[in-house]
């Protein structure tokens, strides 16, 4: 199924609830795999597409959830001007095709390597439009930057991964691209050295944007990565001020071609140092100065990187292991983002909560999806 | 203000409530005396007050659990409190409801520079938190005017913002995890150092949940380096629209100033009047602060004064020392306090995009007319959070009605350009009976769900938030 518009999704949806038909949906079908297989019937959101209102003065884009990213970022470039929070792309991850879109974006909160600095997709999201379990159409927020009236369902409808309404509308607030960027490079850390040069980094003045570690077996050796972001007199400055602030952990080396940065932090962004290969890929979130134990519980046979300045380790291990096991003890949390049915099934995706919150989320998904027919079984 | 009438029965079981209470907390953190639970009888927003049954001070969180575990058996409503500075009546007590407070509840519990974060007893006053790593060049960013006297606790309840937000975001960017006490009396943690939660994003729906999904006793917060300096500078201009088309202009440059605040003439007058900061007699003025390196401060007023000067600005005055910047923020800082000077006024709270702000203010100045009552504004120009001042004679029979009507029409007139109803006060009494003008009655039902599931019995912070009309049947049952 494939409505054109939101009243039409509105009719499908509340027809399966009449009926009692599961509903598996859909953007661009890029990351499916999120979370546990879901069976229903397919729900497109391609045709609730467009760009609703954009206004570059304000710092404030609303758009269809269909709406590919593609088009919304060509949209933003134009004006000089982005999305905070620096999606992910999935496809590498899960060798995917298709054009991943906005609403698929903030159904899984989705985040790259700036959220140190601009926080995650949720931080940017001022503003949803929804159709719940029963086909009503509903909203939250709107499209300023500060707003207290209500609760703020927004956020919660951020990363439920379509269980609790489906997307039409999103609105965010943005920032204006910098004029330029440059990577400062330390080589051959260890990971704890690493994780206390990102820490020395992001609590600098200098307006870190990006702090990430490549341990070796990602690449050539050992690299650590710190991203400044700005106008390019600034730039300079900070480079050198920050250069010679983490001088006692190596030599530091600045890139500066636009092209390299750009590609360097995309291919962080998108996981690529373990994308390949087989075995299970996990998502770990941890207190970065964790991260270094974390990543040591896991073992040697694990490929992984560090990004969020050591909060957040992908890692690709072998197939079964069970990652939560491994990191018991260590406060935060290990989602399954890669792996057969059969193993997700057996070790669950996310993590598993304390019951008051289980409690609470089974209680919000039986009243937002009260015949349990959106995305069901999605979220475990 | 209509209030729902007091539950008879609590009322009759008042001293069994208390004692009960009594075996839970220590003696000295019970207060049922009736000259003593008058000072929890209103917040800042003193026009609305009545004495709660009694109030409680609980130490630990332990206490707290305890004390609502027991409320809720008992079937007893319950007002968390912070420091009592909401602007919207966000802790106005019922008879028949207890005011839970946690001011005695402030210490910090760990500092941790290496993770950025800082974890606090929620009793803990805002400006006290930046207070406990200033020392390190850290600090917590959002500010709102209240800082020096407001509560975490409260700040996550409405979650505050404040002049910075444009930069820094407001307490919801900046809160990472909580514990939590539900109304049943469990013990739960949401977050925590890790930057994003596992799960329903549920810390993001109890920030600004104004006390009615559970009770916060500690709270992780992420904390900042301080930029290496900042540096204002002002400007003056001959009609609000230029000064609007100049804040666009400057943004949409990739200029990104940590604060924009816009103030109109009658605004500037009664400020230099007051503070006698130097400034202009202009129709609209801009105080633009950026931050950074001197050579970066240098790099970024440059490019805004060159912004400026393509508007014809009447007064350009750049800051070039610590001096120069106490003055240009002297006469913004003491806004509220002048304009109290002057007059009784009513400060309200909606945003609007901010390309209609001259279309806002201009509707403003022609309803000032026809409710015959005087107007200034004062505003967080870079997120379009207005605080229109409207000044009354408390004095004169009918003033207050008139202000309160006119209140609300503007709050409507930002609601119909795209804007809210609340951009940092929140909602509590003051706006209750104006949501309907926001959302739909299934918007609200879709809220009133959330509150259905963390609090079944709806005893928390009761008749807030939502028109008492929407929240009847639940409170009924």
């Amino acid at each position: 199924m494939e409505p054109r518009d939101e009243a039409e999704l509105a009719g499908i949806v509340a027809d399966a609830a009449a009926a009692g038909r599961a509903l598996c949906i859909k953007g661009g079908g890029t990351r499916q795999e999120l979370g546990h297989p879901v069976e229903g019937a397919s729900l497109s959101l391609r045709g609730v597409s467009g760009i609703t209102l954009y206004e570059p003065g304000a710092l404030t884009l609303v758009a269809r959830a269909g709406t590919p990213l593609d088009e919304i970022e060509a949209a933003l470039a134009a004006e000089g001007q982005r999305l905070p929070f620096e999606p992910m792309d999935h496809r590498l991850l899960f060798g995917t095709d298709g054009a991943p879109t906005i609403g698929g974006v903030v159904a899984a909160n989705v985040s790259g390597p700036r959220r140190v600095q601009a926080g995650a997709c949720r931080d940017s999201l001022i503003g949803v439009r929804f159709v719940d379990g029963s086909g009503a159409v509903l909203k939250n927020g709107g499209r300023v930057m500060k707003n207290v009236t209500g609760y703020d369902l927004v956020k919660l409808m951020a990363g439920s991964h379509g269980t609790l309404g489906v997307l039409t509308e999103v609105s965010f607030k943005l920032l204006p691209a910098p004029e330029t960027a440059a990577t400062l490079r330390i080589a051959g850390l260890g990971d704890a050295e690493a994780v206390a040069a990102m820490s020395a980094a992001l609590g600098s003045p200098y307006d870190v944007t990006g702090a990430a570690h490549l341990p070796a077996g990602t690449g050539d050796g050992p690299l650590t990565l710190i991203r400044l972001e700005g106008f390019e007199k600034s730039i300079a400055y900070r480079s050198a001020a920050l250069r010679d602030q983490l001088g006692r952990f190596g030599p530091v080396e600045i890139e500066t071609d636009a092209t390299e940065v750009a590609a360097r932090w995309a291919g962080l962004r998108d996981a690529r140092a373990v994308s390949g290969g087989a075995g299970d890929i996990w998502r770990i979130s941890v207190k970065p100065g964790d991260g270094p134990a974390a990543r040591a519980a896991l073992g040697p046979e694990t490929v992984s990187h560090f990004d969020w300045g050591g909060g957040l380790i992908w890692a690709r291990v072998p197939e079964g292991q069970d990652v939560r096991a491994a990191l018991a003890g260590i406060p935060g949390h290990a989602t399954l983002v890669r792996a057969s049915a059969a193993t997700k099934a057996r070790l669950g995706v996310f993590q598993p909560e304390a019951p008051p919150l289980a409690r609470i989320a089974a209680g919000l998904r039986a009243r937002f999806d009260p015949r349990g027919i959106l995305n069901p079984g999605r979220m475990g | 203000m209509q209030m729902p009438d007091p539950d008879q029965s609590v009322l009759a079981r008042k001293e069994a409530i208390v004692a009960g209470l009594g075996r839970i907390l220590p003696a000295d953190a019970v207060i049922s005396d009736p000259a003593e639970t008058r000072a929890y009888e209103c917040d800042a927003l003193t026009a609305y007050r009545c004495p709660p049954l009694a109030a409680v001070l609980p130490s630990t969180t332990e206490e707290v659990a305890a004390v609502l575990r027991f409320c809720h058996e008992q079937g007893v409503k319950v007002v968390p409190r912070g420091s009592g500075t909401s602007l919207a009546g966000g802790a106005l007590p019922t008879a028949d409801s207890i005011i839970l407070g946690v001011a005695r509840m402030n210490a910090v519990l760990e500092t941790d520079y290496a993770n950025r974060v800082i974890r606090v007893q929620t009793g803990r006053t805002n400006l006290s938190v930046t207070g406990a790593v200033e020392a390190d060049d850290f600090f917590y960013a959002p500010d709102p005017s209240s800082q020096l006297a407001c509560a975490i606790a409260g700040n996550i309840g409405m979650n505050s913002g404040g002049a910075h937000c444009l930069k820094y975001g407001v307490t919801t960017n900046n809160l990472l995890g909580v514990k939590l006490v539900t109304m049943q009396g469990e013990i739960v943690e949401l977050g925590g150092a890790h930057l994003d939660a596992a799960g329903y994003d549920l810390l993001g729906v109890l920030c600004g949940s104004e006390g009615q999904l559970g009770v916060v006793t500690e709270a992780t917060l992420r904390i900042l380096r301080k930029p290496e300096g900042a540096r204002p500078i002002m400007m003056g201009f001959d009609a609000n629209e230029v000064a609007g088309a100049c804040v666009s202009d400057i943004i949409k440059a990739g200029v990104l100033p940590v604060a924009i605040e816009f103030m109109d003439r009658p605004c500037i007058r009664a400020c230099e009047a007051f503070a006698k900061a130097g400034y202009p007699d202009v129709e609209a003025l801009l105080i633009v602060e950026v931050e950074g390196s001197e050579a970066e401060i240098e790099e970024q007023l440059a490019k805004i004064k060159e912004i400026a000067l393509r508007h014809n600005p009447t007064e350009l005055r750049e800051s070039r020392s610590a001096e120069q910047s106490a003055a240009i923020w002297k006469g913004r800082k003491s806004a509220f306090g002048a304009m109290g000077q002057i007059n009784d006024y009513m400060c309200l709270d909606g945003t609007i995009p901010v390309s209609q702000l001259p279309h806002v203010l201009r509707r403003i100045g022609e309803m000032s007319k026809e409710f015959g009552l005087d107007v200034a504004n004062v505003f967080h120009a870079g997120d379009g959070n207005m605080h229109p001042l409207i000044l009354f004679d408390a004095n004169k029979p009918g003033d207050l009605e008139r202000c309160e009507a006119f209140g609300a029409e503007i709050l409507k007139l930002c609601v119909e350009v795209g804007g809210c109803l609340t951009g940092e006060h929140g909602v509590g009494v003051e706006k209750r009976d104006l949501m309907l003008a926001q959302y739909t009655p299934e918007d609200i039902e879709a809220q009133l769900r959330v509150k259905d599931v963390f609090d079944p019995k709806w005893l928390l912070n009761p008749a807030k938030v939502f028109p008492l009309e929407t929240t009847e049947t639940r409170r009924a049952a």
